[in-house]
C-alpha cells in the first residue's frame, strides 16, 4: 500500500483510531457521523453499541479505570454530543483518559441551527481537558493523534473531536486527503509540554521532612493509580514504614490488608484514618488533590501537618492547603526518587522513632473498627453485611464498580482492596447510574475478571438499560442491587440534618419489579431478602457466565453510613456508629 | 477617575487559532471575575497571538486562574506583570463636539495633552490619544465639556519595564 493513498476522511479517522492503538469502543450512530461508521464495518475495531449515549461515556471510563487505555467514544452531533456531557464531566473530575468523537454538521452549515447541531466544542469546553473542531480532512491523523496524546499525557483527562459531516462523507469532495500516519512532530502543541521528573532539590528536601516526622501519613489519591505507581508506593512505605490512607480514587493503590494501611479517609472514612491525618505532623500527599470530602472543612484540617504536596497537575500544589514542599511530576517517578533519596540518608535506621505514633494508630484500629448491627430475624438485610459477603465470596482481583450514594460508601468501607484497579467509581463528579456502564466498559477491557457493580436502586433506574447492551454484546457482569427504595444518601441527610422530614426521597418498595426487568433485558433475575439467602444467591450469580446477572438485595432503608463528618464540619468532629459514641473523647 | 492602579496585567501568549479567546475568558468567567481590559492581537510571529488582561481581583484566586490558564493547550506562556513592573500604553479614539465658539480652546487642550486629530469637520472633531489608562480617564474628563459624540478605547497593552 502507497504511503501516499488518496482516502476519504472517513476512513482516515477510523484508520487514525486503528493506528493509535484502539481495539474497542463504545458508540451508538446517528445522521452527522454515518460516513464513519460505515469503514468500522471493515475496521479490527470492535465497536459496542451502546442504548444511550451516557452509557457509552461511563464504559469508556470503566474500560480505561480497568486498563489503563484510554477509552474511546463514537456519537453523533445535536443531543447525542449533549447526552455525553455529563460522562465527560466525570472523566474530567476524575482524570480519566477518554478520547470522544462527535458528528457535526456539514461545516458549512455550523451556526445555522441545522437538524441537531449544537455548538459541541462550546458546550463542552469546560468539561474537557481539550477539544478539538477538525475543519480539513486532512487534519484528521494528525488530531487524533494530539487526542490521544493529550488525553493520555500528563494529568489524564478526556478530550473530544468534533468532526463536521462533510469531511468524512465520501460523496462531498471536501471528504478527500491524503493518508498519512501521524507522528509526534505532526502534532503542533507548543503549549504543551508536561513535566514528569520532580525537581530533585525538592525531593531531597521532602525526602529529610519524611525523616524527621513523628506522626506522619501517606495520603494517597488517584494519582498513584493514574502514574501505574502502586508498586512504588509500596515499596516507599514498607522502607519509612509510615501509614497509608488511600482516597476513593486511590482504593487498591496500597493493600487493604497490608499493615501500614489504614484505608479511607474523609467524609465516611474510617475512624482511624481521619484521626490519623487530623493529628499527624506531616501529610505526605501523593496524587489527591486535598478534596473537599476528604478535608472537611478547612480550617479545621490537619492543623499540626506539614504538607509534602506530589502531583503532576502544578495547578493543584496549594489550591485549597498551603504547602511546605510541592513537586510537580508524575508520582510514580518521584515516588521511586523520593525512595532513593530516603536510602540515600541512611534508609530506615535514619528515619525518627515512631513506635509511640503506630501504637496510638492501633489503639484506634481496636477500638473504632467498622462496625453494624446485623439485622434481626424478619427484619430487612444490612447492606454492610451484603458487601462483606460479597467480598467473601470472590476473589481478590474481581472488579468492583459503583454508583454514587450510601452503596458506594459501604462498597468503598467494606470491601478489601488489595489489588490495584480493582475499584472504579465515579469520585468527584458523583454520578448516580455510574456503575452499570463502567462495569460493562471494565468487563470489555478485561474479560478474563469478575466484574462486579454495586448499585443502589436509584442509580439502577439511571442507566439500567445499558444491561440490554451487555446481554446483547455478550458482556456477562453482575449486579449486585441494593434496594432500600430510597434515595438512601438523600434519606440519611434528611434523617440526621433536617428533621427526619423526608422530602422526595422514597422510590418506591414493588415497582419496578427488578426480577422480571432485569429478565426483559436478557439478563438473570435474583432477589434476596433474608441473610442465609445472600451467600447463595452470590455462588448462584457466579456461577452463571453467559449473560449478566441482577441480584436484588431488600436491605435496610433505616440504616446509615458511619463514621461520618457531618457537611461544614471539622473532621475532628467526626460522627462514629452509634453504638461507638461513648468511647471518644 | 484615576488613582492607585491596582489592577493586575497578564500578558499571555497563545496560538492563534479559533476559539482561544473563549478558553481563556471562560475561566475567569466560570469564577466571577470581570475582565476590565483585553487587548488581543498577533505577535511578530503570526502563528502566536497576545492576549493581554487586566483584572481587578486579589491576588490569591488570581494566581489559581493563571494556573488554570497555563493548563490550557493553547496557552504557550502566560506572564503577569506587577503595576510598578510594567510599562503599559492603552489607546482611545473620540468624537468630540467641535463648534466654532468652542474650537480654540478645544486645540489648545489638544496641543496641552499631546492628542491627534485624526479628521475634522464644522460641528466635530475625531481624536486619537495614546497613554497610561489613568491618563485616558483624566483627558476623558477634560473633554467631557465640550461634549462627547463617541469615544472607544483599547483595552491596555504592557510590556515588562526596564531594569
Amino acid at each position: 500500500m502507497s504511503s501516499k493513498q488518496q482516502m476519504c476522511g472517513g476512513e482516515a479517522l477510523v484508520k487514525s483510531l486503528e493506528c493509535a492503538g484502539v481495539e474497542v469502543m463504545f458508540g451508538l450512530p446517528g445522521g452527522a457521523i454515518l460516513p464513519v461508521y460505515d469503514p468500522i464495518i471493515d475496521s479490527s475495531i470492535r465497536h459496542i453499541l451502546v442504548r444511550h449515549e451516557q452509557g457509552a461515556g461511563h464504559m469508556a471510563e470503566g474500560y480505561a479505570h480497568a486498563t489503563g487505555r484510554p477509552g474511546v467514544v463514537m456519537v453523533t452531533s445535536g443531543p447525542a454530543a449533549t447526552n455525553v456531557v455529563t460522562p465527560l464531566c466525570d472523566a474530567f473530575l476524575d482524570s480519566v483518559p477518554v478520547v470522544c468523537i462527535t458528528g457535526q454538521v456539514p461545516y458549512a452549515a455550523i451556526g445555522t441551527d441545522a437538524f441537531q447541531e449544537c455548538d459541541t466544542t462550546g458546550i463542552t469546553m469546560a468539561v474537557t481537558k481539550h477539544n478539538f473542531l477538525v475543519t480539513e480532512a486532512q487534519d484528521i491523523p494528525r488530531t487524533i493523534r494530539a487526542a490521544f496524546h493529550i488525553a493520555t499525557t500528563g494529568r489524564p483527562g478526556p478530550v473530544l473531536v468534533d468532526i463536521p459531516k462533510d469531511i468524512v462523507d465520501p460523496v462531498n469532495p471536501r471528504s478527500a486527503m491524503t493518508w498519512y500516519e501521524a507522528t509526534d512532530a505532526d502534532m503542533d502543541l507548543p503549549g504543551y509540554n508536561p513535566v514528569t521528573r520532580g525537581d530533585p532539590e525538592l525531593v531531597r528536601a521532602a525526602a529529610e521532612m519524611i525523616s524527621e516526622a513523628q506522626r506522619p501519613v501517606l495520603y494517597v489519591g488517584g494519582g498513584v493509580l493514574k502514574s501505574r505507581a502502586a508498586e512504588a508506593l509500596l515499596e516507599l512505605a514498607e522502607l519509612v514504614r509510615i501509614p497509608v490512607v488511600t482516597t476513593l480514587m486511590a482504593r487498591g493503590a496500597f493493600p487493604d490488608s497490608h499493615e501500614l494501611c489504614l484505608g479511607m479517609p474523609g467524609m465516611h472514612g474510617n475512624f482511624t484514618a481521619v484521626t490519623a491525618m487530623q493529628r499527624s505532623d506531616l501529610l505526605i500527599s501523593l496524587g489527591a488533590r486535598f478534596d473537599d470530602r476528604v478535608t472537611g472543612r478547612l480550617d479545621g484540617f490537619a492543623p499540626d501537618a506539614k504538607i509534602i504536596h506530589v502531583d503532576i497537575d502544578p495547578a493543584e500544589l496549594g489550591k485549597v492547603r498551603r504547602v511546605d514542599v510541592g513537586i510537580q511530576g508524575d508520582c510514580r517517578l518521584v515516588i521511586e526518587d523520593l525512595a532513593a533519596a530516603v536510602r540515600e540518608r541512611g534508609g530506615r535506621a535514619a528515619q525518627a522513632d515512631r513506635r509511640a505514633w503506630r501504637s496510638t494508630i492501633s489503639g484506634w484500629q481496636e477500638k473504632f473498627p467498622l462496625v453494624y448491627e446485623q439485622s434481626e430475624v424478619g427484619e430487612k438485610l444490612k447492606p454492610q453485611y451484603v458487601l462483606e459477603e460479597l467480598r467473601d465470596n470472590n476473589p481478590a482481583d474481581t472488579i468492583v464498580t459503583s454508583g454514587v450514594g450510601q452503596h458506594q460508601m459501604y462498597a468503598s468501607q467494606y470491601w478489601c482492596f488489595d489489588h490495584p484497579y480493582t475499584w472504579i467509581n465515579s469520585g468527584g463528579l458523583g454520578t448516580m447510574g455510574f456503575s452499570i456502564p463502567a462495569a460493562i466498559g471494565a468487563k470489555v477491557g478485561k474479560p478474563d475478571r469478575r466484574v462486579w457493580a454495586v448499585d443502589g436502586d436509584g442509580c439502577f433506574q439511571m442507566t439500567a438499560q445499558e444491561l440490554v447492551t451487555a446481554s446483547v454484546e455478550d458482556v456477562p457482569i453482575k449486579v449486585a442491587l441494593m434496594n432500600n427504595s430510597y434515595l438512601g444518601m438523600v434519606r440519611q441527610w434528611q434523617e440526621m440534618f433536617y428533621d427526619e422530614r423526608f422530602s422526595e426521597v422514597y422510590l418506591s418498595e414493588q415497582t419496578p419489579d427488578y426480577v422480571k426487568w432485569s429478565e426483559a433485558m436478557g439478563c438473570v433475575g435474583i432477589r434476596v431478602e433474608s441473610p442465609e439467602e445472600v451467600a447463595p444467591a452470590i455462588t448462584k450469580a457466579n456461577e452463571i457466565n453467559d449473560r449478566p446477572v441482577v441480584v436484588e438485595f431488600r436491605t435496610d432503608p433505616r440504616e446509615n453510613v458511619f463514621p461520618m463528618v457531618p457537611a461544614g464540619k471539622s473532621n475532628s468532629e467526626l460522627v462514629v456508629d452509634p453504638s461507638q459514641q461513648g468511647l471518644q473523647r | 477617575m484615576s488613582g492607585p492602579d491596582t489592577f493586575h496585567t497578564i500578558v499571555t501568549t497563545v496560538e492563534n487559532k479559533p476559539g482561544v479567546l473563549a478558553r481563556v475568558s471562560g475561566l475567569f468567567a466560570r469564577r466571577g471575575f470581570n475582565i476590565e481590559s483585553l487587548a488581543v492581537a498577533p505577535t511578530d510571529d503570526e502563528r502566536f497571538s497576545r492576549i493581554t488582561f487586566t483584572v481587578d481581583v486579589e491576588s490569591a484566586p488570581l494566581e489559581q486562574v493563571v494556573k488554570q490558564l497555563n493548563k490550557l493547550i493553547n496557552v504557550v506562556e502566560i506572564r503577569e506583570l506587577p503595576p510598578d513592573g510594567c510599562v503599559s500604553r492603552e489607546l482611545m479614539l473620540v468624537t468630540v463636539a467641535a463648534d466654532a465658539q468652542h474650537r480654540r480652546e478645544l486645540m489648545e487642550l489638544i496641543d496641552d495633552w499631546r492628542a491627534y486629530v485624526l479628521a475634522e469637520n464644522t460641528e466635530r472633531m475625531m481624536l486619537s490619544f495614546s497613554a497610561r489608562t489613568a491618563r485616558l480617564d483624566e483627558f476623558e474628563e477634560c473633554l467631557r465639556p465640550f461634549g462627547i459624540v463617541e469615544l472607544q478605547r483599547t483595552g491596555r497593552v504592557a510590556l515588562p519595564a526596564l531594569d
